[in-house]
């Protein structure tokens, strides 16, 4: 038996072309119709358009301003693409310390728990009296919003190998450093991924409230801007770019776990 | 000289009620190129002997010496294969042996010519790239064994390597790692409850006390080798069977 016909099971997420199609295709028809019977109610009844613009008219002003909005939205990726980066890696350095550190661990994973349940976001105003109207305040949002995910997921995977594993290891002579790089470290990538992907549903968010707060560029601005001009329909296009902005992270962040995560999962189903 | 001379090993633990003293003075030793069973009652302390040889822990008392030098002054001093395989599920089984030789000291190169013609002379080089979780619990055992066969340390410690397998399965394993043994006769300490698997196996056997443990029997095992399934049918199998049955029994 060659060993690439071994029974190899599929990473999660995965499947065959055919199978995706046939999961995404539904979704898609509800959303279809969503959006006909929305048409077909603005244009039957008498609302106004800057209360509530029908899909046709969003689609027609946003490809009007699309100039506009592409500028706002390339400022916003940038932004949360920084933010993520910066605040994944920083979740994920410290998460690789503290479980260094086992004394301090102890100290500080209780209050960073503690401290997933602090809306971050409310924390804007105060970045902008210490650091301005620059980009400074505003990433320190997105990196706040993307670490706190990453480094409990990580501490959590650090600290859950397999005491079986781990003994093997210590009996044959591994030392603490060896045991972080192949032992601890692969073993929680897929803790690494969960908290990749809350951080990525967060970013986007993250970085349009840093935007409302104080920008001259970006979704968020852009938005508020529309808003206060009663150009409904450039609210919601804007929205609806927010909203793709953050799949294609979230599946960027799927996909890069199927690349990496080849071999099963400890446990199936994680998150 | 011998490869494993224990003397006078004592160990406890602080439990909710007080010290339990687990090894009660163990004296034994595992000659050059010898098979060493030891048997015991489950919770008789094996698993604690095992760490103290490895020098994940320090004795109480007594002294403990693998190829002269005493446990503790150098990490890993024993190949080990564990009850489950222990592989690391994110590498190759070629990747799991070759990472076990880079701990051992061997460089890059030379890991992976041995991890290679390993896995040939045992025929399974077609695992070589294969992920762990692909291979049935026998097939990772035969890996596992293969990893601490290839390891440089003078000592091979196996922790009931076959206790979770099934019972055909067991018997194929033991006659599979029977005839690797005898072809390169390592010194071995080999942890078990089965006396069956002791006898078919073993130069030697000790059978283990309750804690605390001392060494209560001794056996030296009378069948020749090279040693087949046969010898289940021999009388004299029988004979030592009830007689490790009862020095076992008298334990509980």
């Amino acid at each position: 038996m060659d060993s690439s016909r071994l029974p190899l099971r599929k990473a999660p997420g995965s499947g065959s072309a055919a199978a995706r199609l046939r999961a995404v295709w539904p979704p898609l028809l509800v959303l279809a119709a969503m959006l006909l019977v929305w048409e077909a109610a603005v244009r039957l009844s008498s609302v106004e358009a800057w209360l509530v613009p029908a899909p046709s008219a969003i689609v027609q002003d946003a490809w009007d301003a699309r100039e506009r909005l592409a500028e706002h939205t390339v400022a916003t990726l940038r932004l949360t693409l920084l933010g993520f980066a910066g605040g994944t890696a920083a979740g994920f350095g410290l998460a690789a310390l503290l479980h260094l550190l086992p004394f301090v661990r102890s100290g500080v994973y209780p209050l960073l728990v503690l401290s997933q349940n602090v809306p971050l976001i409310a924390l804007g105003p105060l970045l902008v009296v210490w650091f301005g109207f620059g980009l400074l305040p505003k990433l320190l949002l997105v990196m706040l919003v993307c670490f706190f995910p990453v480094c409990v997921a990580m501490l959590g995977g650090l600290r859950g190998g397999e005491p079986a594993l781990e003994r093997y290891m210590r009996m044959i002579g591994a030392g603490r450093w060896r045991r972080f790089i192949s032992l601890e470290l692969p073993g929680s990538i897929t803790h690494l991924f969960s908290g990749l992907k809350l951080a990525a549903s967060y970013s986007v968010t993250g970085a349009v409230v840093a935007e409302w707060i104080g920008s001259e560029k970006g979704l968020g601005i852009f938005m508020l801007l529309s808003s206060k001009g009663f150009k409904t329909s450039l609210v919601f296009a804007g929205v609806a770019i927010v909203v793709t902005l953050s799949l294609l992270l979230f599946a960027a962040v799927t996909e890069a776990e199927r690349l990496t995560v080849r071999w099963r999962p400890r446990k199936e189903g994680t998150e | 000289m011998s490869v494993l001379e224990i003397t006078g090993l004592r160990k406890s633990f602080l439990q909710d009620a007080g010290r339990t003293e687990v090894l009660g003075g163990v004296d034994l030793v595992v000659g050059e190129g010898e098979f060493v069973s030891l048997l015991g009652p489950s919770g008789s302390g094996k698993s604690t002997l095992l760490s103290l040889i490895g020098g994940l822990e320090g004795p109480d008392a007594g002294e403990l010496r693998i190829a002269g030098e005493l446990a503790g002054s150098r990490p890993g001093p024993a190949a080990y294969m564990p009850q489950q395989a222990a592989l690391l599920p994110w590498r190759t089984v070629q990747g799991n042996i070759e990472l076990a030789l880079r701990i051992a000291g061997r460089e890059k190169a030379e890991a992976r010519r041995l991890a290679e013609e390993g896995l040939q002379r045992l025929g399974l080089e077609r695992y070589a790239r294969a992920y762990p979780h692909v291979l049935s619990g026998g097939m990772q055992q035969r890996i596992s064994f293969l990893r601490a066969l290839l390891s440089p340390q003078p000592l091979m410690l196996l922790d009931e390597p076959f206790g979770a397998l099934d019972a055909l399965t067991r018997q194929e394993m033991q006659q599979w790692l029977l005839s690797l043994w005898e072809q390169d006769r390592r010194s071995v300490l080999f942890v078990t409850h089965s006396i069956e698997e002791a006898l078919m196996l073993s130069d030697r056997i000790l059978v283990l006390s309750t804690p605390p443990a001392t060494i209560v029997r001794e056996l030296q095992v009378p069948f020749p080798r090279p040693r087949s399934e046969k010898l289940w049918s021999e009388p004299r199998f029988g004979e030592l069977k009830a007689e490790l049955y009862a020095a076992l029994r008298s334990e509980h």
